[in-house]
């Protein structure tokens, strides 16, 4: 199981990351939204994967810890309200500047894949 | 006062939501009037704050009563209570001069304000690691509000970049709070430094890696040399008292990296001793060298003070690095010095470009200024300050730094930077000086008059840099005082790990 739960942070992470590093604003969202829900998954395995732990003491034999589940559900919190912000400004910079690019400007220099075709961009 | 250590979190929050209701949410002079007493409310409860902590060394508050390495607790010690009065400082000169109209632009500035202010403040007196996370996305939150407070593209464009720079940030800080989790068991500061001293040698390279994580994250948050490309943009694109306030958020982030750096990764922390040192040190002289290099290529003086934030934490980080009691009370001499110059400044630039027309505050020749003599001394003020020339602060600050090296290593590697950076800014702030003051076509001022607010407003954060010259010995014993506290971590363990107040 821990595993398959490494795997998967680890691929949130490095898919969030490379969606991060993007020039368009919507892919930034995703990424960031990738690598929050990454980081969710990973706080909640740093109080250790248990199967059947119950978070109250008394109800089971084992009990998992309760902390880690109070500081994901208020990093999720957080996240959302960060998330919603930045969807909000990214269609008022897309409004305000007239494209989705994060610096405000389309880069006007041909990009590598063009200039190995030969295109203009 | 049992509840004192909580009060400068809870002023602004109430202060900021009563400003969202109705009697005063629809009147802009109500709303000035009162977010400027709940200012000097939160200058009155930082002093005597400061006074307790004077009095009594360190002071818990158990939030809820909890037991303190399974509850929340704030912690108030010297530095935090030092912290909170110079933001509460600051606001007054940056909400006093908002009030002479740039509050006009946007909705909710005060309210914003407020919000932020909370958030700085529960940065600085939080005990407990998760807290500090919680009280950044607050003052990041409303900071981000604050940036596009006014609108324009200038401001959008700038906005975009720094939002999304600070939301990986705290991905990035979450990441490193879970390895310390996982890692150590506990999140409250003191009692992580105390199990940090137990660990095993197969937990140390995750806790490394945690500690290595965090250090990443607040050098984001203080722009510290990889991380510092969003600064001199949203700086210099935010409205005056927004850049202004904004001059301690870099401080909140070099605050952190001294809190967990000296507390959990300090001196006593066995094989994870100083594992920041190695890096900080060498980053926060190039940042020293970047911010120089910035400011003399800046072309108007917002882009030049943003520059001169950059040199200011540099100077402040290496201080940090040295990691001993006496550089520790040099940073923070020279935080107080250059938290409330940095903010004059940037209203400062505000006030001359607004004089100045279509050239605003670059450094081209211009039609002339009303008022030059108020202005012009203010900036010499600053200018003198800021660049660490006598008679001013600056110079107190540096030279305590300067006196803190030990050994031909240390001596030879800061004292070169730090004093060549000083060159630059001299040179860098003589050349605005010159042509924003002595430079003007024969056009006649612009019609705008300043109001005597704007004015009064710069001229109070000035005059700390007199005043702390005057007041050096009292400030310095306290400075002294509040270094050793924070690197006698045995006993900032103890009193933090009682819990209860």
């Amino acid at each position: 199981m821990e595993g398959v739960y490494a795997f998967c942070v680890g691929l949130l992470t490095a898919c969030g990351v490379f969606l991060c590093l993007r020039g368009r604003t919507f892919s930034v969202v995703l990424g960031l939204t990738l690598l929050s829900y990454a980081v969710n998954l990973f706080l909640f395995a740093s109080g250790r994967l248990t199967l059947y732990g119950v978070a109250v003491l008394g109800s089971s034999e084992k009990y998992g810890d309760p902390l880690p589940q109070a500081l994901v559900l208020t990093a999720i919190v957080i996240g959302f309200a960060m998330t919603a912000f930045l969807v909000i400004l990214a269609m008022r910079s897309r409004a305000d500047l007239g494209n989705d690019h994060v610096d405000g400007r389309i880069p006007s220099e041909p990009s590598m894949v063009q200039r190995r075709t030969g295109r203009k961009g | 006062m049992q509840h004192l250590p909580i009060l400068p979190i809870v002023i602004p929050l109430l202060a900021g939501v009563l400003l969202l209701l109705p009697p005063l949410c629809h009147s802009l002079p109500r709303q000035r009037v009162v977010a400027v007493a709940v200012n000097l409310a939160l200058i009155v409860t930082t002093i005597a704050l400061l006074q307790r902590t004077q009095l009594e060394g360190a002071i818990t508050y158990a939030l809820g009563d909890w037991p303190s390495p399974f509850g929340i607790v704030l912690v108030a010690d010297r530095i935090s209570a030092l912290l909170t009065l110079l933001t509460s400082l600051l606001s007054l000169g940056a909400l006093l001069y908002a009030c002479a109209g740039d509050d006009k632009n946007g909705m909710y500035f005060h309210p914003l304000f407020m919000f932020q202010l909370m958030g700085v403040n529960g940065a600085f007196l939080t005990g407990d690691i998760f807290n500090l996370f919680v009280f950044f996305e607050v003052l990041l939150i409303a900071s981000y509000a604050l940036l596009i407070h006014g609108g324009g593209k200038q401001k959008t464009r700038a906005a975009v970049h720094y939002v999304i720079i600070n939301l990986v940030g705290s991905c990035l800080f979450l990441f490193a709070l879970g390895t310390l989790y996982g890692v150590l068991g506990t999140l409250n500061i003191a009692d992580m430094a105390a199990k940090a001293t137990l660990l095993g040698p197969d937990e140390q390279p995750l806790a490394k890696a945690g500690g290595l994580l965090l250090l990443a994250v607040f050098g984001l948050k203080a722009a510290l040399l990889p991380f510092y490309f969003w600064l001199p943009r949203s700086y210099s694109s935010a409205s005056a008292p927004v850049a202004a306030l904004f001059a301690i958020m870099t401080k909140v982030g070099a605050y952190s990296i001294l809190r967990i750096h000296t507390t959990i990764f300090g001196a006593g922390a066995g094989a994870l001793a100083e594992i920041a040192t190695p890096w900080l040190q060498p980053l926060a002289l190039l940042t020293l060298i970047i911010g120089s290099i910035g400011a003399l290529a800046s072309p108007s003086l917002r882009t030049l003070t943003a520059n001169l934030t950059l040199v200011s934490m540099g100077i402040l980080l290496t201080a940090i690095a040295l990691q001993r009691a006496d550089a520790t009370a040099a940073a923070l001499y020279y935080t107080i010095h250059t938290t409330l110059i940095t903010g004059a400044l940037f209203l400062l630039a505000d006030m001359i470009g607004r004089q100045r027309g279509k050239a605003e505050d670059r450094f081209v020749a211009s039609r002339r200024m009303q008022r030059p003599v108020a202005l012009g001394v203010a900036f010499i003020i600053a200018a003198v300050a800021v660049t660490g020339a006598p008679p001013l602060s600056g110079f107190v600050g540096k030279v305590l730094l300067l006196q803190a090296t030990e050994g031909p290593v240390e001596t030879g590697l800061i004292w070169p930077f730090v004093l060549i950076s000083g060159l630059a800014a001299i040179i860098a702030l003589s050349r605005a000086g010159s042509s924003l003051f002595w430079r003007h076509s024969e056009d006649a001022p612009v019609a705008e008059p300043t109001p005597a607010l704007r004015i009064v407003a710069v001229y109070l954060l000035l005059a700390a840099s007199p005043l702390l010259v005057v007041f050096g010995g009292p400030v310095t014993e306290f400075t002294d005082a509040a270094a050793t506290q924070l690197h006698d971590s045995a006993a900032l363990t103890g009193m933090m790990q009682q819990g209860g107040s």
